[in-house]
């Protein structure tokens, strides 16, 4: 005798919205809807493809100086037919400088991104699966990291480690670190009341595989919001380090913050050379904070079903 | 000797700086192999802090719980947490009250069901999937290929509460214990997966812990009922000498609260009067003395022991005035 024979009828089939449609691909939806967050993702797709295609866009190759005998004490060549832009006060071509500098900020903002998301998850996990004494040891120590200002305590671990791209990495990832392990603690501590851990824990399995295959990815979606806000942060952090001269040495390398403390010196007589490093570090950041903006409301429980 | 065999559980919850609160106050009760067995009671009496117990899943800071669970001639309540969790969804699995929220909502129906074979079964991928749809079928999922790859929000309630049947039955465990399995579900619904529960639990041989407050769908599944009022167990009967012969006065009162077909037209239906109280007042004779229209001086000191009948030894009452047998 089967299940269905029993029940005298088969069980009605029901209708449902889209087809296949998992919480992430609803998610993305959503998001396909929100005009700012289209507008955010183009700024951020534009960004990243000119950071990857920048020996193709640019003009010229960077920081060559080649035109160096053009620019005097008082005065710095503006926009002609060969520089679109002009050039900065190194005699390199401006426009090119512009390009190459969406690299490191690249780099720089999605690699710290990606060490303080790391190292915030672990510590993160550890304090919402674990609980307990691990939990109040990992968050007293996030507490004090998160009551030091975050430039504050990148400057200081920036200056710690000596000047270099690699160190302001370290410097920006240290300031996020004890963001998203607050976050995702915060969110893992939502999930462990949730009826389906108990459910879980009443079908044998164990802690670990709970908290990491089933409350992990139900945690994630305001980590990935964080995650591209801090984007935004980062890109505009490289800046601050390198304009308070905790950037990278090299002056061979293009950064937007490099470019600004440069432009100090001629500010009165070519305020272009401040704008537009200005305006290409307002607009990334910008595009990032909109996009995530666009994801934390695509991913909002309360947005679905 | 029973599958399961619970004595003297006693579960208290206590808090740093609070009173004490005893919610489970010396219940015993057994179920045989292949056996349902109700724990019937209105809210607060003990029924899913038992079951919870029982399964080992309460938090184990701030709880005491004392007694003995014996499943299969082995106590529970002494084994290791990880000893335990070997045992749960192999031996013992649980369905919960409300399907909306007990599945993971992002992960397919699929995996859920996988998951739980892997790891008690050693089933690799492949065997596990194939495993799962069969499953899905068996609960009458339609369609159960397609519906593995499919998430939690896109069934309803009733759909959810098979899956999460599907679930529990997965590795055949030898006891299931039902929290109100259909407490959550539209009326229509309730009876489908009340049909299919059982239906499934009999087929299997596995024995069913049914947790309800509905008197109705006691009668329409369990083998033997234990009535709980205030943590603890007031009546113990098999089905029929239940609703034939109640015998202690809370037994009396449920029953003539649920509405009768066969009752003339016209007639009101008694409520008991009063509510359950928040502390277990066992301490001062029966905690339902209160709310009880017979109880007198009697009724208000002493323990009440948990006594049988001349009828048989199986039915059992912890009352000091039980109804006359024929009222």
């Amino acid at each position: 005798m089967s299940a269905v024979d029993v029940l005298g009828t088969p069980a009605p089939a029901e209708a449902t919205g889209e087809a296949g449609a998992g919480p992430w691909l609803s998610a993305w939806r959503r998001l396909r809807r929100n005009p700012s967050g289209i507008v955010g993702a183009v700024i951020v797709l534009v960004f990243v493809l000119v950071a990857i295609a920048a020996p193709l866009l640019a003009p010229y190759r960077p920081a060559t100086s080649e035109w160096f005998g053009e620019v005097t004490p008082t005065t710095v060549p503006g926009p002609s037919d060969e520089h679109l832009l002009g050039l900065d006060s190194f005699g390199s071509d401006l426009l090119t400088q512009l390009i190459y500098g969406a690299r490191s900020s690249l780099v720089i903002g999605v690699v710290s991104t990606a060490i303080g998301l790391a190292a915030g998850a672990v510590l993160g996990i550890l304090a919402g699966g674990i609980g307990g004494k691990v939990d109040t040891i990992v968050m007293r120590v996030v507490d004090v990291l998160l009551s030091i200002p975050a430039l504050l305590l990148a400057v200081s671990v920036a200056a710690l480690l000596g000047r270099g791209s690699f160190s302001i990495m370290l410097a920006i990832s240290a300031a996020q670190v004890p963001i998203f392990a607050r976050l995702l603690r915060a969110s893992l501590l939502a999930q462990r009341g949730q009826d389906y851990v108990v459910a879980l824990r009443s079908l044998g399995l164990r802690q670990r595989r709970i908290v990491v295959g089933h409350m992990l990815p139900n945690s994630l979606g305001p980590v990935l919001v964080q995650a591209t806000l801090t984007l935004a942060t980062a890109v505009i952090e490289v800046a601050a380090l390198s304009f308070l001269g905790l950037g990278d040495p090299n002056p061979a390398v293009a950064e937007w913050g490099r470019m600004l403390v440069t432009a100090q010196d001629r500010l009165d007589q070519a305020p272009h050379l401040a704008l537009y490093p200005g305006i290409a570090i307002a607009i990334t950041a910008l595009g990032f904070t909109l996009l995530g903006e666009a994801l934390r409301e695509a991913l909002d429980p309360r947005s679905s079903r | 000797m029973s599958l399961l065999e619970v004595e003297d559980l006693r579960v208290r919850f206590s808090r740093k700086g609070g009173p004490t609160t005893t919610a489970v106050d010396g219940v015993s009760f057994s179920v045989d192999a292949g056996e349902v067995v109700g724990l019937v009671g209105e809210s607060g009496c003990g029924k899913s802090v038992t079951s919870l117990a029982v399964m080992g899943l309460l938090p184990r800071r701030g709880t005491t719980v004392t007694g003995s669970v014996r499943f299969d001639g082995t106590d529970l309540l002494t084994l290791s947490p990880g000893q335990l969790a070997r045992r749960r969804g192999s031996d013992l699995a649980m369905v919960f009250q409300d399907p909306m929220t007990s599945l993971n909502p992002v992960l397919t129906l699929g995996r859920q069901l996988t998951e739980v074979l892997r790891t008690h079964t050693g089933m690799n991928r492949s065997a596990a999937k194939k495993e799962a749809v069969e499953l899905l079928g068996r609960v009458g999922i339609p369609d159960p290929r397609r519906r593995a790859g499919e998430y939690p929000h896109q069934l309803s309630g009733g759909m959810r509460q098979r899956v999460l049947i599907a679930i529990a039955l997965a590795c055949t465990p030898r006891l299931i214990i039902a929290d109100e399995p259909t407490t959550a579900l539209d009326v229509t619904i309730q009876a489908q997966v009340l049909d299919l529960l059982t239906a499934l639990v009999r087929e299997s041989g596995t024995a069913m812990v049914l947790i309800t407050h509905d008197l109705g769908v006691v009668a329409g599944t369990c083998d033997r009922v234990n009535v709980l009022y205030a943590g603890r167990v007031v009546e113990q009967a098999g089905k029929r000498e239940l609703f034939a012969e109640p015998r202690h006065r809370y037994t009396t009162g449920l029953l003539n609260a649920v509405p009768r077909v066969d009752a003339p037209e016209g007639t009101a239906l008694q409520p008991v009067p009063g509510s359950v109280r928040d502390l277990l007042p066992w301490a001062q004779g029966c905690a339902f003395s209160p709310r009880c229209g017979v109880a007198d001086e009697g009724c208000r000191s002493g323990e009440i022991a948990l006594s049988g009948s001349e009828h048989g030894a199986g039915h059992r009452a912890r009352c000091v005035h039980p109804a006359e047998v024929g009222v």
